[in-house]
């Protein structure tokens, strides 16, 4: 299979996961959306990686997926404090930070 | 060839599908069901382009790991549909992040197509059998790369004394 289709395989799915980022308002769904693009992006990585013949591609989708791992257990932590603090699991009633 | 086509459409299929599937269904904890479905195609695809040892990290950490963590919280959180967009009555919002996300993906391909790498449209060059095994990733990640590696691992260190922080009960800040 030629490196384009890869690419623009990826480049569909992280367009599916910024739709969801924008019009879901469940923090559990946002981060696994969020996961959703930085999948697009390692896939797109590694095309680009087979592209060049190269391993460097490979370690940066490594990388992150480690920056996706602690992505999860930070936003997961978070999740888990506002529902110990008894409010609402929804990203439109937790708008104290807005300016 | 022709197998090695049958399973990308296979497996890009099944990514498409998981992916959509994260996104329209109401339920997170069939969101995250989805989620796995599509992070196993995408180890499909990985394998396809020759990582081999990042599709087993894909299935073993992502899809087994991971996955499970979001498992956990789902049903510690319990999913209710209220809080969800609903069929019918998406608001202009939501709308426009779809038109935005149908707008981005646009753009990416346009950027793609329009990058003119020649390259883009062959399979690749001819790798060794050792393209994207343990040992290469091995090699590459302590020698070339040992200071990403060591970067990476003290991320991971923060990231777990953080949600230790943040999921222990605490008194004073929540009164």
């Amino acid at each position: 299979m030629n490196v384009v289709w890869f690419v623009v395989l990826s480049a569909l799915i992280f367009a599916i996961g910024a739709a969801g980022v924008m019009t879901r308002r469940s923090p559990l769904v946002i981060l696994l959306c969020t996961e959703l693009m930085l999948n697009a992006c390692n896939l797109a990585l590694l095309s680009f990686a087979r592209m060049h013949g190269s391993g460097d591609g490979q370690i940066f989708a490594l990388v992150v997926m480690v920056v996706a791992a602690c992505e999860v257990v930070i936003g997961l932590g978070l999740i888990v404090a506002i529902y110990r603090k008894r409010m609402a699991i929804d990203v439109d009633a937790l708008s104290e930070l807005r300016g | 060839m022709l197998f090695e086509q049958i399973l990308f459409f296979v497996a890009a299929i099944g990514a498409l599908a998981g992916a959509l599937g994260v996104v329209l269904l109401r339920n997170p904890f069939y969101s995250v069901l989805s989620l796995i479905a599509h992070l196993v195609s995408l180890a499909v695809l990985f394998l396809l382009l020759h990582s081999e040892f990042l599709a087993a990290a894909q299935i073993v950490v992502y899809a087994g790991a991971i996955m499970v963590l979001y498992l956990f919280v789902t049903a510690y959180v319990g999913g209710t549909d209220r809080t969800f967009v609903r069929g019918g009555e998406m608001g202009l919002t939501g709308q426009f992040g779809v038109i935005m996300a149908g707008a981005l993906f646009v753009v990416i391909s346009l950027a793609i197509l329009g990058s003119s790498l020649d390259a883009l449209d062959t399979r690749g060059p001819d790798v060794d059998p050792g393209f994207g095994s343990p040992g290469a990733i091995g090699e590459l990640l302590l020698q070339k790369f040992l200071i990403a590696f060591e970067a990476a691992s003290f991320l991971l260190l923060v990231a777990a004394v953080c949600a230790v922080v943040l999921a222990r009960r605490r008194r004073g800040l929540e009164s």
